[in-house]
């Protein structure tokens, strides 16, 4: 199987099943509509009188020879062989844990997946004795896997800060004792940022995630107070302070994320606010919502977004190597160093190497089946874990999605979020369509990215 | 080759026999939590 597009003057190849990638002219673009797997060793003479009204015969019997070099190394139509690996597709220890550390929340935004922090359950704030058990939970089960991650997440973790460093103080004194390394993650609003959690963390947070959307008008749009009042001119300073501060160490990973709508499909622009206002990663992702909400981006928004990704992308690549270079997380690919193909086929992990757990200290398949109760497979305190549900999860990957069997992304998305499948399509096994064409357009910018990258050595 | 620049030089079924120690971050942990995208992680195999 390939996959081959045009974008930004590139004429781009993908062959699925390597991951090989070329940039080809338009006489090797145009012969590839001939071609299958299915290749002989010559050009077939039809195909060779059909071009040869506009190339010569030179150049056509060159270009199909390097389309049969590249086939013979296995980089073009290569076969579909990863039937073998089926067995790795199985119930694997956790690695990762989603801690609701505060079903609770100082802002109200619109389009809050977790109906801004109650989770269809009501307001709550997670005990240190949960806290506790949740590591032990985690350390039990993950079994040997030596780096462990934990992501305090609410609702807004800020509002129970208190039982955020008592957790990790206890996780750290675990690490040795168990022969494990936490990585702490923390998702923040920023509404409650001072120095003091400032200092704790960049001291402690391998990754720290800061929620803004972007320019004001669009963030105060959305995410507002209770009182209705916008959080922009508050959070900002509080996050440009925090990241300047994190440059000194000792981790430098951290995102400000924010959520694009249908109120700015110039999205772009907010992107680019954020890289104006020194920020360098960046993460503006497309609002999941039921298509009947006011805000909710629909099939009939897609060619205006993925005209903004195209957009987005060629001012990457023209800012590449400037000092207005920014990385943009879902244009993130390397496609020399990236994950092996069995992380690939085996998905996201939800429900599998990676839980959420409540305030309550119930655990589900991630934070977005948080709420549905039917999800609901296990508990932190008698350390259980439904077998059956995890199975069901760790079948849930690309090759037990009909849909993403046949997709050309499917070694990229990894068959997608579950959660969304779930809530949209009703079956984690039925892909959601607008996130998987809008990942398809990520997908193909970022490759082209690398192309013109490549291109410009 | 004059037609052709191949950008990369891994091939994911390579990547496949060595893989699958499981030490990597998982996807949702670095940013997303609404969307999957597992390509951009990095590999941690020590074997590697």
């Amino acid at each position: 199987m390939i996959h081959k597009y045009e974008l930004n003057g590139y004429f781009i190849v993908l062959d699925v099943n390597s991951g090989a990638v070329h940039l080809v002219d338009r006489l090797i673009y145009e012969l590839l509509d001939r071609l299958d797997e299915n290749l002989s060793d010559n050009c077939p003479p039809d195909l060779l009188k059909e071009f040869s009204s506009r190339y010569s015969q030179k150049e056509i019997l060159e270009a199909y020879e390097e389309i049969v070099a590249l086939y013979r190394a296995g980089q073009l139509f290569s076969c579909d062989d990863y039937d073998k690996f089926a067995n790795l597709m199985v119930e694997s220890p956790v690695k990762a844990m989603c801690l609701h550390i505060a079903h609770d929340c100082n802002l109200r935004c619109q389009y809050c997946f977790a109906g801004t922090g109650e989770y269809m359950g009501h307001r709550q704030l997670m005990s240190f004795e949960v806290g506790k058990a949740a590591i032990d939970y985690l350390i039990h089960h993950s079994k040997n896997r030596h780096n462990l991650e934990l992501d305090f997440f609410g609702g807004e973790p800020l509002m129970n800060f208190d039982v955020v460093k008592q957790v990790v103080e206890y996780a750290r004194s675990q690490e040795k004792l168990h022969d494990k390394l936490f990585r702490f993650t923390i998702t923040t609003n920023g509404v409650l940022l001072d120095d003091d959690k400032i200092d704790f963390i960049n001291r402690e947070m391998s990754n720290v995630v800061l929620s803004i959307d972007g320019r004001k008008e669009v963030n105060d749009r959305v995410r507002s107070r209770v009182d209705g009042r916008g959080c922009y001119e508050s959070i900002l300073p509080k996050f440009q302070k925090l990241v300047q501060a994190r440059r000194e160490g000792p981790f430098d990973q951290y995102y400000v994320r924010g959520t694009f709508t249908k109120y700015n499909k110039d999205f772009a622009n907010d992107v680019l606010h954020l890289n104006d206002m020194g920020f360098d990663q960046i993460s503006v992702e497309p609002v999941v919502a039921d298509p009947s909400a006011p805000y909710a981006l629909t099939e009939a928004d897609l060619p205006e977004v993925f005209a903004e990704y195209e957009r987005l992308a060629k001012i990457m690549v023209d800012r590449a190597g400037t000092d207005r270079d920014f990385n943009f997380f879902h244009f993130m690919l390397d496609l020399d160093q990236g994950p092996c193909a069995i992380k690939r086929l085996r998905g996201c992990g939800c429900g599998n190497e990676y839980v959420a757990v409540t305030p309550d200290g119930d655990v589900y398949p991630c934070h977005q089946f948080v709420g549905h109760e039917e999800w609901k497979m296990g508990n932190v305190f008698d350390l259980s874990i439904d077998p059956d549900r995890k199975k069901q999860f760790a079948h849930a990957n690309v090759y037990g999605k009909e849909e993403c069997r046949k997709c050309w992304a499917k070694f990229y998305c990894s068959g997608g979020c579950n959660a969304n499948s779930m809530q949209y399509c009703g079956d984690i096994l039925k892909p959601h369509k607008l996130s998987c064409e809008m990942e398809k357009k990520r997908l193909e910018c970022a490759i082209m990215i690398q192309a013109a990258a490549c291109d410009h050595k | 080759m004059k037609h052709v620049k191949t950008i990369n030089t891994a091939n994911l079924k390579e990547s496949a026999v060595k893989g699958g120690c499981g030490e990597c971050q998982a996807s949702c942990q670095s940013a997303c939590k609404t969307s999957c995208t597992v390509a951009n992680q990095k590999c941690e195999h020590k074997g590697k």
